[in-house]
């Protein structure tokens, strides 16, 4: 019995644990749709007349460079609420 | 007040007993809820056409319409829009702006559900491999998993499975994590207006401490971004990848 209960604590600690370091997969994305943003400020200041373009053209980069981060997420949303580990032990 | 905060998918609402029990969850009810609003919403919009538009819904449905030609049109170029991939594309963005928005009036989101998405970008793989086989014929469509060396033919697998993966895992990540920080936020707002509004004296403490008077408000800030503004941009995106991918299948 105690030694069940000293199983699941460390596998949901170690969860919890991977979770956060899941969610590291945010600065990517952050990075690199700031600097798509700047960029595209850049070209706005240069060419206003371009802006529709470039503002629907720089959405459709950001969401993309998203990917990344949503993966993290994924992960960590599947290790805090549909955790795998914990059914096997 | 103070329950815990948990994500649970969607719920199993009744099943059909045919081969072993076919379950249906709240995702396909509420997909057929948005499907009837569509429905409902395309024929009111073209009842009553005119020639000469004089009323403001065949203005709105022309506009609509023009707009997605374009789209169609600028992206994946004239032969496509002739052959009628206009309705599709309206359709998927359609349906995902709608899907994703009917959180807000507390249904289950069916793009918040993993398997939606799955199933759209089904279509999407289905569509690329037929374009695909239309554009260079069996041969060339073997021949495009060698380019640019036969060496990278493993790679040139993954990543045809990776495209339409990716696309499911992008709509669905954003929806189900603005659903998720909206959740957090209602709980930590609940649980803030009890921690502050408890403290009042007497009776006033014990009746203002039940109500949530925080979560007035201050989420519908919050949503303007989580619900709405994500909502159209992945109904936007998801139509726009589709796009430009179906588009340079045809072209190599």
């Amino acid at each position: 019995m105690n030694e069940q209960l000293w199983t699941k604590a460390i596998v949901m600690g170690s969860s919890a644990i991977g979770a956060g370091l899941a969610m590291i997969a945010g600065i990517g994305p952050g990075i690199g749709e700031g600097y798509a943003v700047g960029k595209a400020c850049e070209a706005i200041g240069r060419q206003p007349e371009c802006k529709g373009t470039v503002q629907s053209t720089m959405l459709l980069g950001c969401a993309v460079a998203e990917t990344t981060g949503i993966y993290g997420f994924i992960v960590a949303l599947l290790l805090m609420f549909a955790n795998p580990f914990i059914g096997k032990l | 007040m103070n329950h815990e905060f948990t994500v649970t998918g969607a719920k199993v609402l009744f099943e059909i007993p045919v081969l072993g029990g076919i379950a249906i969850t709240e995702t396909v009810v509420n997909t057929w809820i948005v499907m009837a609003v569509i429905v409902g919403l395309c024929l009111f919009m073209t009842s009553g056409m005119q020639v000469h538009c004089r009323t403001k819904r065949q203005i709105v449905a022309e506009f609509i319409v023009n707009k997605v030609n374009g789209m169609v049109g600028e992206n994946m170029g004239e032969h496509f829009l002739r052959v009628g991939y206009a309705p599709l594309i309206a359709t998927i963005m359609g349906l995902s702006a709608l899907c994703s928005l009917s959180g807000m009036v507390g249904l289950f989101a069916p793009t918040s559900d993993l398997s939606t998405l799955l199933a759209w970008s089904l279509v999407v793989f289905v569509l690329i491999t037929y374009n695909k086989f239309r554009a260079g014929g069996p041969l060339g469509y073997i021949k495009g998993y060698f380019q640019p060396i036969p060496v990278l033919l493993p790679f040139n697998i993954i990543s045809e499975f990776a495209t339409p993966l990716s696309m499911a895992f992008r709509h669905f990540g954003n929806i189900a994590s603005g659903t998720v920080i909206m959740g957090l936020l209602r709980w930590a707002l609940g649980n803030l207006s009890y921690m502050i509004f408890s403290k009042l004296p007497g009776v006033l403490g014990q009746v203002f401490g039940q109500i949530p008077l925080l979560q007035v408000g201050i989420p519908a800030v919050f949503s303007i971004y989580f619900d709405i503004f994500s909502s159209l941009l992945q109904a936007f995106i998801f139509c726009m990848l589709t796009m430009m991918y179906i588009g340079s299948a045809a072209e190599d």
